[in-house]
Protein backbone atom coordinates (compact mmCIF):
# COMPACT_ATOMS: atom_id res chain seq x y z
CA UNK A 1 0.00 0.00 0.00
CA UNK A 2 1.45 3.32 -1.05
CA UNK A 3 1.74 6.40 1.09
CA UNK A 4 -0.95 8.11 -1.04
CA UNK A 5 -3.40 5.30 -0.22
CA UNK A 6 -2.50 5.58 3.44
CA UNK A 7 -3.27 9.29 3.40
CA UNK A 8 -6.48 8.69 1.45
CA UNK A 9 -7.76 6.32 4.14
CA UNK A 10 -6.66 8.70 6.88
CA UNK A 11 -8.43 11.72 5.36
CA UNK A 12 -11.50 9.69 4.35
CA UNK A 13 -11.90 8.13 7.81
CA UNK A 14 -11.55 11.44 9.60
CA UNK A 15 -13.97 13.11 7.15
CA UNK A 16 -16.66 10.51 7.73
CA UNK A 17 -16.08 10.40 11.48
CA UNK A 18 -16.20 14.18 11.88
CA UNK A 19 -19.25 14.40 9.59
CA UNK A 20 -20.94 11.94 11.93
CA UNK A 21 -19.88 14.01 14.94
CA UNK A 22 -21.45 17.11 13.33
CA UNK A 23 -24.90 15.57 13.82
CA UNK A 24 -24.06 13.56 16.95
CA UNK A 25 -22.42 16.15 19.22
CA UNK A 26 -24.64 17.79 21.82
CA UNK A 27 -23.16 21.27 21.61
CA UNK A 28 -23.87 23.14 18.33
CA UNK A 29 -20.53 24.98 18.52
CA UNK A 30 -18.76 21.63 18.68
CA UNK A 31 -20.83 20.60 15.65
CA UNK A 32 -19.50 23.55 13.66
CA UNK A 33 -15.94 22.81 14.78
CA UNK A 34 -16.33 19.20 13.59
CA UNK A 35 -17.74 20.53 10.33
CA UNK A 36 -14.53 22.53 9.94
CA UNK A 37 -12.48 19.41 10.56
CA UNK A 38 -14.54 17.63 7.88
CA UNK A 39 -13.83 20.51 5.44
CA UNK A 40 -10.12 20.26 6.16
CA UNK A 41 -10.02 16.56 5.46
CA UNK A 42 -12.08 16.99 2.29
CA UNK A 43 -9.47 19.56 1.22
CA UNK A 44 -6.83 16.92 1.94
CA UNK A 45 -8.68 14.50 -0.34
CA UNK A 46 -8.78 17.14 -3.10
CA UNK A 47 -5.06 17.65 -2.61
CA UNK A 48 -4.46 13.91 -3.09
CA UNK A 49 -6.30 13.88 -6.41
CA UNK A 50 -4.17 16.81 -7.62
CA UNK A 51 -6.93 19.41 -7.42
CA UNK A 52 -4.83 21.74 -5.28
CA UNK A 53 -6.71 24.90 -6.31
CA UNK A 54 -10.04 23.41 -5.28
CA UNK A 55 -8.53 22.24 -2.00
CA UNK A 56 -7.27 25.71 -1.09
CA UNK A 57 -10.44 27.45 -2.29
CA UNK A 58 -12.45 25.04 -0.15
CA UNK A 59 -10.42 26.16 2.85
CA UNK A 60 -10.52 29.88 1.99
CA UNK A 61 -14.22 30.05 1.18
CA UNK A 62 -15.84 27.41 3.37
CA UNK A 63 -13.56 27.32 6.39
CA UNK A 64 -12.30 30.89 6.26
CA UNK A 65 -15.60 32.63 5.56
CA UNK A 66 -18.73 30.46 5.59
CA UNK A 67 -17.89 28.46 8.72
CA UNK A 68 -16.86 31.66 10.52
CA UNK A 69 -20.34 33.04 9.87
CA UNK A 70 -21.89 29.73 10.95
CA UNK A 71 -19.93 29.90 14.17
CA UNK A 72 -20.90 33.54 14.55
CA UNK A 73 -24.61 32.71 14.29
CA UNK A 74 -24.46 29.55 16.41
CA UNK A 75 -22.61 31.34 19.21
CA UNK A 76 -25.15 34.17 19.17
CA UNK A 77 -28.19 31.89 19.23
CA UNK A 78 -29.63 30.93 22.55
CA UNK A 79 -30.49 27.36 21.65
CA UNK A 80 -32.44 25.14 23.97
CA UNK A 81 -30.75 21.78 23.42
CA UNK A 82 -33.43 19.66 25.11
CA UNK A 83 -36.08 21.14 22.85
CA UNK A 84 -33.96 20.47 19.79
CA UNK A 85 -33.60 16.80 20.75
CA UNK A 86 -37.36 16.31 21.19
CA UNK A 87 -38.34 16.17 17.55
CA UNK A 88 -35.44 13.93 16.59
CA UNK A 89 -37.39 10.70 16.10
CA UNK A 90 -40.25 12.52 14.44
CA UNK A 91 -38.01 13.97 11.72
CA UNK A 92 -35.85 10.86 11.36
CA UNK A 93 -37.90 9.25 8.53
CA UNK A 94 -37.90 12.40 6.36
CA UNK A 95 -34.20 13.00 6.96
CA UNK A 96 -33.46 9.35 6.27
CA UNK A 97 -35.37 9.42 2.96
CA UNK A 98 -33.50 12.53 1.81
CA UNK A 99 -30.21 10.90 2.78
CA UNK A 100 -31.06 7.73 0.86
CA UNK A 101 -32.09 9.74 -2.24
CA UNK A 102 -28.75 11.59 -2.17
CA UNK A 103 -26.88 8.30 -1.75
CA UNK A 104 -28.72 6.72 -4.70
CA UNK A 105 -27.99 9.77 -6.87
CA UNK A 106 -24.31 9.59 -5.97
CA UNK A 107 -24.25 5.90 -6.83
CA UNK A 108 -25.92 6.63 -10.18
CA UNK A 109 -23.40 9.32 -11.08
CA UNK A 110 -20.24 7.65 -9.83
CA UNK A 111 -21.24 4.07 -10.58
CA UNK A 112 -22.34 4.74 -14.17
CA UNK A 113 -18.95 3.93 -15.62
CA UNK A 114 -19.02 0.49 -13.98
CA UNK A 115 -22.41 -0.37 -15.49
CA UNK A 116 -21.81 1.21 -18.88
CA UNK A 117 -18.14 1.70 -19.89
CA UNK A 118 -19.17 4.32 -22.49
CA UNK A 119 -20.58 6.64 -19.85
CA UNK A 120 -17.15 7.89 -18.88
CA UNK A 121 -16.49 9.18 -22.41
CA UNK A 122 -19.59 11.40 -22.24
CA UNK A 123 -18.22 13.24 -19.20
CA UNK A 124 -16.65 16.59 -20.07
CA UNK A 125 -12.87 16.74 -19.84
CA UNK A 126 -10.97 19.97 -19.19
CA UNK A 127 -9.31 21.40 -22.29
CA UNK A 128 -6.34 21.39 -22.60
CA UNK A 129 -5.65 18.25 -20.68
CA UNK A 130 -4.70 18.66 -17.01
CA UNK A 131 -1.28 17.17 -17.71
CA UNK A 132 -0.41 20.14 -19.95
CA UNK A 133 -1.85 23.04 -18.03
CA UNK A 134 -2.08 24.13 -14.42
CA UNK A 135 -5.13 23.79 -12.22
CA UNK A 136 -6.01 27.48 -12.24
CA UNK A 137 -5.70 27.83 -16.02
CA UNK A 138 -7.95 24.80 -16.60
CA UNK A 139 -10.62 26.10 -14.20
CA UNK A 140 -10.34 29.63 -15.59
CA UNK A 141 -10.76 28.33 -19.12
CA UNK A 142 -13.83 26.33 -18.17
CA UNK A 143 -15.50 29.03 -16.08
CA UNK A 144 -14.66 32.20 -17.96
CA UNK A 145 -14.46 30.98 -21.56
CA UNK A 146 -16.48 27.85 -22.17
CA UNK A 147 -19.25 28.37 -19.65
CA UNK A 148 -19.13 32.15 -19.33
CA UNK A 149 -22.90 32.44 -19.88
CA UNK A 150 -23.79 30.08 -17.04
CA UNK A 151 -21.19 31.68 -14.84
CA UNK A 152 -22.57 35.17 -15.42
CA UNK A 153 -26.11 33.91 -14.95
CA UNK A 154 -25.33 32.35 -11.57
CA UNK A 155 -23.51 35.55 -10.64
CA UNK A 156 -26.60 37.61 -11.43
CA UNK A 157 -28.82 35.23 -9.44
CA UNK A 158 -26.51 35.56 -6.45
CA UNK A 159 -26.45 39.34 -6.84
CA UNK A 160 -30.25 39.47 -6.85
CA UNK A 161 -30.38 37.24 -3.78
CA UNK A 162 -27.89 39.52 -2.03
CA UNK A 163 -29.78 42.68 -2.92
CA UNK A 164 -33.02 41.02 -1.77
CA UNK A 165 -31.50 40.11 1.60
CA UNK A 166 -30.18 43.64 2.06
CA UNK A 167 -33.51 45.24 1.11
CA UNK A 168 -35.39 42.97 3.51
CA UNK A 169 -33.17 43.70 6.49
CA UNK A 170 -32.24 47.32 5.86
CA UNK A 171 -34.02 49.73 8.14
CA UNK A 172 -33.00 53.31 8.63
CA UNK A 173 -33.55 54.29 12.21
CA UNK A 174 -34.08 57.98 12.56
CA UNK A 175 -33.39 58.15 16.29
CA UNK A 176 -29.73 57.15 15.88
CA UNK A 177 -27.05 59.76 15.38
CA UNK A 178 -24.95 58.94 12.35
CA UNK A 179 -21.59 60.25 11.29
CA UNK A 180 -21.39 61.73 7.83
CA UNK A 181 -17.78 61.17 6.88
CA UNK A 182 -17.81 63.76 4.07
CA UNK A 183 -19.14 66.45 6.45
CA UNK A 184 -16.63 65.40 9.06
CA UNK A 185 -13.69 65.69 6.68
CA UNK A 186 -14.93 68.98 5.24
CA UNK A 187 -15.09 70.60 8.69
CA UNK A 188 -12.90 73.62 9.00
CA UNK A 189 -11.34 74.68 12.32
CA UNK A 190 -12.16 78.31 11.47
CA UNK A 191 -15.90 77.53 11.57
CA UNK A 192 -15.90 74.78 14.14
CA UNK A 193 -14.19 76.78 16.86
CA UNK A 194 -15.23 80.18 18.10
CA UNK A 195 -12.97 82.08 20.47
CA UNK A 196 -14.47 83.98 23.35
CA UNK A 197 -12.75 86.29 25.72
CA UNK A 198 -14.25 85.46 29.06
CA UNK A 199 -14.02 88.06 31.75
CA UNK A 200 -13.50 86.66 35.26
CA UNK A 201 -16.72 86.31 37.22
CA UNK A 202 -19.05 87.05 34.29
CA UNK A 203 -19.12 83.99 32.05
CA UNK A 204 -20.11 84.08 28.40
CA UNK B 1 12.98 -1.82 4.17
CA UNK B 2 14.61 -1.26 0.78
CA UNK B 3 16.76 1.63 -0.33
CA UNK B 4 14.20 3.04 -2.76
CA UNK B 5 11.65 3.53 0.02
CA UNK B 6 14.30 5.25 2.12
CA UNK B 7 15.29 7.53 -0.76
CA UNK B 8 11.78 8.51 -1.73
CA UNK B 9 10.11 8.83 1.68
CA UNK B 10 12.34 8.67 4.76
CA UNK B 11 15.18 10.93 3.59
CA UNK B 12 12.92 13.77 2.32
CA UNK B 13 11.02 13.65 5.60
CA UNK B 14 14.28 14.01 7.53
CA UNK B 15 15.38 16.93 5.32
CA UNK B 16 12.02 18.68 5.69
CA UNK B 17 12.11 18.09 9.44
CA UNK B 18 15.58 19.64 9.69
CA UNK B 19 14.55 22.65 7.56
CA UNK B 20 11.38 23.16 9.58
CA UNK B 21 13.22 23.09 12.90
CA UNK B 22 15.83 25.51 11.59
CA UNK B 23 13.12 27.87 10.29
CA UNK B 24 11.22 27.58 13.57
CA UNK B 25 14.23 28.43 15.73
CA UNK B 26 15.29 31.39 13.57
CA UNK B 27 11.70 32.62 13.38
CA UNK B 28 11.12 32.45 17.12
CA UNK B 29 14.34 34.30 17.90
CA UNK B 30 13.29 36.86 15.32
CA UNK B 31 9.86 37.20 16.91
CA UNK B 32 11.50 37.81 20.29
CA UNK B 33 13.47 40.72 18.85
CA UNK B 34 10.55 42.03 16.79
CA UNK B 35 8.61 42.20 20.03
CA UNK B 36 11.51 44.08 21.62
CA UNK B 37 11.75 46.43 18.61
CA UNK B 38 8.00 47.05 18.76
CA UNK B 39 8.21 48.09 22.40
CA UNK B 40 11.32 50.20 21.84
CA UNK B 41 9.78 52.05 18.88
CA UNK B 42 6.56 52.61 20.81
CA UNK B 43 8.61 53.92 23.74
CA UNK B 44 10.77 56.18 21.57
CA UNK B 45 7.70 57.83 20.00
CA UNK B 46 6.32 58.49 23.49
CA UNK B 47 9.70 59.73 24.77
CA UNK B 48 10.12 56.80 27.14
CA UNK B 49 13.03 54.40 27.47
CA UNK B 50 11.18 51.13 26.89
CA UNK B 51 12.55 47.80 28.16
CA UNK B 52 16.13 48.42 29.33
CA UNK B 53 16.70 46.29 32.41
CA UNK B 54 17.13 42.64 31.37
CA UNK B 55 20.44 42.21 29.56
CA UNK B 56 22.40 44.99 27.81
CA UNK B 57 19.90 47.63 26.54
CA UNK B 58 17.11 45.28 27.61
CA UNK B 59 17.93 42.91 24.76
CA UNK B 60 16.91 39.82 26.75
CA UNK B 61 13.53 41.25 27.82
CA UNK B 62 11.47 38.98 25.52
CA UNK B 63 13.20 35.85 26.85
CA UNK B 64 12.53 36.93 30.41
CA UNK B 65 8.87 37.42 29.50
CA UNK B 66 8.78 33.97 27.93
CA UNK B 67 10.22 32.38 31.05
CA UNK B 68 7.74 34.27 33.19
CA UNK B 69 4.75 33.04 31.17
CA UNK B 70 5.93 29.45 31.12
CA UNK B 71 6.48 29.11 34.88
CA UNK B 72 3.19 30.75 35.87
CA UNK B 73 0.11 28.75 36.73
CA UNK B 74 -2.33 28.14 33.87
CA UNK B 75 -5.82 28.94 35.12
CA UNK B 76 -8.86 27.45 33.40
CA UNK B 77 -12.12 29.17 34.41
CA UNK B 78 -14.62 26.73 35.90
CA UNK B 79 -17.34 27.72 33.44
CA UNK B 80 -15.05 27.38 30.44
CA UNK B 81 -15.40 24.74 27.76
CA UNK B 82 -12.11 23.09 28.63
CA UNK B 83 -11.25 21.35 25.37
CA UNK B 84 -11.96 24.31 23.11
CA UNK B 85 -10.40 26.68 25.65
CA UNK B 86 -7.05 24.90 25.40
CA UNK B 87 -7.36 24.18 21.67
CA UNK B 88 -7.80 27.87 20.76
CA UNK B 89 -4.26 29.12 21.60
CA UNK B 90 -2.79 26.05 19.91
CA UNK B 91 -4.76 26.84 16.75
CA UNK B 92 -3.60 30.46 16.87
CA UNK B 93 0.06 29.53 17.35
CA UNK B 94 0.31 26.58 14.97
CA UNK B 95 -1.57 28.20 12.08
CA UNK B 96 0.60 31.29 12.10
CA UNK B 97 3.77 29.20 12.10
CA UNK B 98 2.59 26.78 9.41
CA UNK B 99 2.19 29.48 6.77
CA UNK B 100 5.93 30.21 7.02
CA UNK B 101 6.63 26.83 5.41
CA UNK B 102 6.02 28.24 1.93
CA UNK B 103 7.67 31.65 2.32
CA UNK B 104 10.88 31.81 0.25
CA UNK B 105 13.30 33.93 2.31
CA UNK B 106 15.89 33.84 -0.49
CA UNK B 107 16.06 32.20 -3.90
CA UNK B 108 15.01 28.58 -3.24
CA UNK B 109 15.21 28.96 0.54
CA UNK B 110 11.82 27.66 1.61
CA UNK B 111 10.67 24.43 3.22
CA UNK B 112 8.20 23.93 0.36
CA UNK B 113 7.61 25.86 -2.85
CA UNK B 114 4.15 24.77 -4.05
CA UNK B 115 2.48 26.08 -7.21
CA UNK B 116 -0.21 27.81 -5.20
CA UNK B 117 1.98 29.15 -2.41
CA UNK B 118 0.29 32.54 -2.35
CA UNK B 119 -3.15 30.97 -2.08
CA UNK B 120 -1.86 28.71 0.71
CA UNK B 121 -0.68 31.71 2.73
CA UNK B 122 -4.01 33.45 2.09
CA UNK B 123 -5.91 30.35 3.22
CA UNK B 124 -3.86 30.06 6.41
CA UNK B 125 -4.22 33.74 7.23
CA UNK B 126 -7.98 33.47 6.72
CA UNK B 127 -8.02 30.72 9.35
CA UNK B 128 -6.26 32.74 12.01
CA UNK B 129 -9.59 34.16 13.12
CA UNK B 130 -10.48 30.74 14.58
CA UNK B 131 -8.04 31.05 17.45
CA UNK B 132 -9.75 34.25 18.52
CA UNK B 133 -13.33 33.04 18.00
CA UNK B 134 -12.77 29.73 19.76
CA UNK B 135 -10.89 31.34 22.64
CA UNK B 136 -13.53 34.03 23.07
CA UNK B 137 -16.42 31.60 23.06
CA UNK B 138 -14.80 28.94 25.24
CA UNK B 139 -13.87 31.45 27.95
CA UNK B 140 -17.58 31.76 28.84
CA UNK B 141 -17.14 35.39 29.77
CA UNK B 142 -18.62 38.51 28.21
CA UNK B 143 -15.54 40.53 27.22
CA UNK B 144 -13.84 37.68 25.35
CA UNK B 145 -17.12 36.86 23.67
CA UNK B 146 -17.61 40.42 22.44
CA UNK B 147 -14.02 40.36 21.20
CA UNK B 148 -14.59 37.17 19.25
CA UNK B 149 -17.71 38.61 17.59
CA UNK B 150 -15.81 41.73 16.64
CA UNK B 151 -12.83 39.88 15.27
CA UNK B 152 -15.00 37.51 13.23
CA UNK B 153 -16.57 40.45 11.40
CA UNK B 154 -13.32 42.40 11.13
CA UNK B 155 -11.10 39.68 9.76
CA UNK B 156 -13.68 38.40 7.27
CA UNK B 157 -14.16 41.97 5.99
CA UNK B 158 -10.50 42.71 5.42
CA UNK B 159 -9.84 39.32 3.84
CA UNK B 160 -12.02 40.45 0.96
CA UNK B 161 -9.74 43.35 0.07
CA UNK B 162 -6.60 41.24 0.66
CA UNK B 163 -8.09 38.72 -1.77
CA UNK B 164 -8.53 41.40 -4.43
CA UNK B 165 -4.98 42.66 -3.90
CA UNK B 166 -3.73 39.12 -4.39
CA UNK B 167 -5.79 38.89 -7.59
CA UNK B 168 -4.14 42.02 -9.05
CA UNK B 169 -0.70 40.62 -8.22
CA UNK B 170 -1.78 37.32 -9.77
CA UNK B 171 -2.81 39.18 -12.93
CA UNK B 172 0.63 40.81 -13.20
CA UNK B 173 2.58 37.65 -12.39
CA UNK B 174 0.49 34.96 -14.06
CA UNK B 175 1.33 32.49 -11.30
CA UNK B 176 0.57 31.95 -7.63
CA UNK B 177 4.01 30.51 -6.93
CA UNK B 178 5.81 32.86 -4.53
CA UNK B 179 9.18 32.41 -6.26
CA UNK B 180 7.57 33.39 -9.58
CA UNK B 181 5.99 36.39 -7.88
CA UNK B 182 9.45 37.64 -6.90
CA UNK B 183 11.08 36.88 -10.25
CA UNK B 184 8.34 38.72 -12.13
CA UNK B 185 9.43 41.85 -10.25
CA UNK B 186 12.96 41.60 -11.61
CA UNK B 187 12.03 43.41 -14.81
CA UNK B 188 8.72 45.08 -14.13
CA UNK B 189 7.41 48.57 -14.75
CA UNK B 190 10.78 50.39 -14.50
CA UNK B 191 12.43 48.27 -17.19
CA UNK B 192 9.41 48.53 -19.46
CA UNK B 193 9.47 52.30 -19.15
CA UNK B 194 13.18 52.34 -20.09
CA UNK B 195 15.17 52.35 -16.83
CA UNK B 196 18.47 50.63 -17.88
CA UNK B 197 19.18 48.77 -14.61
CA UNK B 198 16.86 46.42 -12.73
CA UNK B 199 16.03 48.40 -9.63
CA UNK B 200 13.40 49.04 -7.00
CA UNK B 201 11.33 50.82 -9.66
CA UNK B 202 10.57 47.38 -11.12
CA UNK B 203 8.86 46.10 -8.02
CA UNK B 204 5.10 45.95 -7.74
CA UNK B 205 4.83 48.70 -5.14
CA UNK B 206 5.15 51.28 -7.91
CA UNK B 207 3.12 49.54 -10.60
CA UNK B 208 0.30 48.68 -8.19
CA UNK B 209 0.73 51.61 -5.84
CA UNK B 210 -2.83 51.97 -4.45
CA UNK B 211 -2.95 48.22 -3.89
CA UNK B 212 0.30 48.37 -1.93
CA UNK B 213 -1.26 50.85 0.50
CA UNK B 214 -4.51 48.86 0.70
CA UNK B 215 -2.57 45.68 1.36
CA UNK B 216 -0.48 47.32 4.06
CA UNK B 217 -3.54 48.68 5.89
CA UNK B 218 -5.50 45.44 5.44
CA UNK B 219 -2.52 43.49 6.78
CA UNK B 220 -2.61 45.61 9.92
CA UNK B 221 -6.36 45.00 10.25
CA UNK B 222 -5.97 41.29 9.55
CA UNK B 223 -3.40 40.86 12.32
CA UNK B 224 -5.48 42.93 14.79
CA UNK B 225 -2.72 45.47 15.26
CA UNK B 226 -3.43 49.01 16.44
CA UNK B 227 -5.17 51.16 15.13
CA UNK B 228 -7.44 48.21 14.27
CA UNK B 229 -6.96 46.19 17.47
CA UNK B 230 -10.67 46.26 18.29
CA UNK B 231 -10.82 42.59 19.37
CA UNK B 232 -8.50 43.49 22.24
CA UNK B 233 -9.21 47.17 22.75
CA UNK B 234 -8.12 47.49 26.37
CA UNK B 235 -10.20 50.55 27.14
CA UNK B 236 -13.40 48.71 26.23
CA UNK B 237 -12.73 44.98 26.49
CA UNK B 238 -9.87 44.71 29.03
CA UNK B 239 -7.77 42.35 26.86
CA UNK B 240 -10.42 41.03 24.50
CA UNK B 241 -10.24 37.35 23.69
CA UNK B 242 -7.26 36.88 26.02
CA UNK B 243 -8.93 38.06 29.25
CA UNK B 244 -9.29 34.60 30.77
CA UNK B 245 -5.97 33.26 29.53
CA UNK B 246 -2.83 33.03 31.59
CA UNK B 247 0.55 31.36 31.46
CA UNK B 248 1.49 29.26 28.40
CA UNK B 249 -1.90 29.46 26.62
CA UNK B 250 -1.61 33.26 26.75
CA UNK B 251 1.97 33.01 25.50
CA UNK B 252 0.77 30.95 22.54
CA UNK B 253 -1.84 33.59 21.64
CA UNK B 254 0.78 36.28 21.91
CA UNK B 255 3.26 34.29 19.86
CA UNK B 256 0.64 33.50 17.20
CA UNK B 257 -0.18 37.18 16.89
CA UNK B 258 3.43 38.22 16.41
CA UNK B 259 4.23 35.36 14.02
CA UNK B 260 1.20 36.45 12.00
CA UNK B 261 2.64 39.97 11.94
CA UNK B 262 6.02 38.73 10.68
CA UNK B 263 4.12 36.67 8.10
CA UNK B 264 2.28 39.75 6.85
CA UNK B 265 5.58 41.69 6.70
CA UNK B 266 7.13 38.85 4.69
CA UNK B 267 4.12 38.73 2.40
CA UNK B 268 4.24 42.49 1.78
CA UNK B 269 7.94 42.11 0.99
CA UNK B 270 7.32 39.26 -1.45
CA UNK B 271 4.29 40.78 -3.19
CA UNK B 272 5.32 44.41 -3.46
CA UNK B 273 8.93 44.97 -2.43
CA UNK B 274 10.68 42.43 -4.63
CA UNK B 275 11.40 39.74 -2.02
CA UNK B 276 15.12 38.99 -1.96
CA UNK B 277 16.00 41.16 -4.99
CA UNK B 278 18.66 43.83 -4.35
CA UNK B 279 17.53 47.44 -4.33
CA UNK B 280 19.56 48.22 -7.47
CA UNK B 281 21.09 45.40 -9.50
CA UNK B 282 24.65 46.85 -9.66
CA UNK B 283 27.98 46.06 -8.04
CA UNK B 284 27.99 46.62 -4.28
CA UNK B 285 24.29 45.85 -3.83
CA UNK B 286 24.00 42.55 -5.67
CA UNK B 287 27.02 41.08 -3.83
CA UNK B 288 24.93 40.87 -0.69
CA UNK B 289 23.02 37.59 -0.26
CA UNK B 290 19.26 37.53 -0.92
CA UNK B 291 18.37 36.78 2.70
CA UNK B 292 19.93 40.11 3.73
CA UNK B 293 17.62 42.06 1.42
CA UNK B 294 14.60 40.00 2.42
CA UNK B 295 15.18 40.62 6.13
CA UNK B 296 15.95 44.29 5.55
CA UNK B 297 12.72 44.86 3.62
CA UNK B 298 10.72 42.84 6.13
CA UNK B 299 12.13 44.95 8.96
CA UNK B 300 11.28 48.11 7.06
CA UNK B 301 7.66 47.01 6.68
CA UNK B 302 7.55 46.10 10.37
CA UNK B 303 9.00 49.49 11.30
CA UNK B 304 6.18 51.16 9.32
CA UNK B 305 3.62 48.99 11.16
CA UNK B 306 5.14 49.88 14.52
CA UNK B 307 5.08 53.59 13.65
CA UNK B 308 1.43 53.32 12.60
CA UNK B 309 0.72 51.64 15.92
CA UNK B 310 2.34 54.37 17.94
CA UNK B 311 1.03 57.36 15.97
CA UNK B 312 -2.53 56.60 14.84
CA UNK B 313 -5.38 56.49 17.39
CA UNK B 314 -7.69 53.48 17.45
CA UNK B 315 -10.58 53.34 14.98
CA UNK B 316 -14.16 53.15 16.10
CA UNK B 317 -15.86 49.91 15.05
CA UNK B 318 -18.25 51.47 12.49
CA UNK B 319 -15.34 53.43 10.98
CA UNK B 320 -13.41 50.19 10.62
CA UNK B 321 -16.28 48.50 8.83
CA UNK B 322 -16.83 51.52 6.62
CA UNK B 323 -13.15 51.55 5.62
CA UNK B 324 -13.23 47.87 4.74
CA UNK B 325 -16.50 47.67 2.82
CA UNK B 326 -17.11 51.15 1.46
CA UNK B 327 -13.57 52.33 0.71
CA UNK B 328 -11.21 49.40 0.16
CA UNK B 329 -13.64 47.05 -1.55
CA UNK B 330 -14.70 49.45 -4.36
CA UNK B 331 -11.14 50.72 -4.87
CA UNK B 332 -9.63 47.25 -5.04
CA UNK B 333 -12.40 45.96 -7.34
CA UNK B 334 -11.83 48.91 -9.63
CA UNK B 335 -8.07 48.34 -9.55
CA UNK B 336 -8.52 44.70 -10.56
CA UNK B 337 -10.44 45.95 -13.59
CA UNK B 338 -7.87 48.67 -14.41
CA UNK B 339 -4.92 46.28 -14.01
CA UNK B 340 -6.49 43.68 -16.27
CA UNK B 341 -7.32 46.38 -18.83
CA UNK B 342 -3.80 47.86 -18.84
CA UNK B 343 -2.15 44.44 -19.07
CA UNK B 344 -4.36 43.49 -22.01
CA UNK B 345 -4.10 46.85 -23.75
CA UNK B 346 -0.31 47.16 -23.46
CA UNK B 347 0.21 43.51 -24.31
CA UNK B 348 2.10 42.87 -21.04
CA UNK B 349 -0.11 39.99 -19.92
Amino acid sequence: MGVAALFFYLFATVTVASAFMVIASRNPVHSVLFLILAFFNAAGLFMLTGAEFLALILIVVYVGAVAVLFLFVVMMLDVDFAEMREGFLQYLPIGGIIGIILLVELIFVLGASFVDPQAASVAVQPIPDLAETSNIKAIGDLLYTRYIFFFQLSGIILLIAMIGAIVLTLSHRTDVKRQNIADQVARDPEEAITMHKVKPGEGI
Amino acid sequence: MDAAFFDSYIWPVLVILFQSVLLLVVLLVFVAYILYADRKIFAAVQLRRGPNVVGPWGLLQSFADLLKFVVKEPIIPSGANKGVFLLAPLVAGVLALSAWAVIPVADGWSVADPNLGLLFVFAISSLEVYGIIMGGWASNSKYPFLASLRSAAQMVSYEVSIGFVIITVLLCVGSLNLTDVVYSQQDGLGTRLGVPVNSFLDWHWLALFPMFIIFFISAIAETNRPPFDLPEAESELVAGHMVEYSSTPFLLFFLGEFVAITLMCALTTLLFLGGWLPIIDIAPFNWLPGIFWFVLKGMFVFFCMAMVRSIVPRYRYDQLMRLGWKVFLPISLFMVFITAFVLQFMGWA
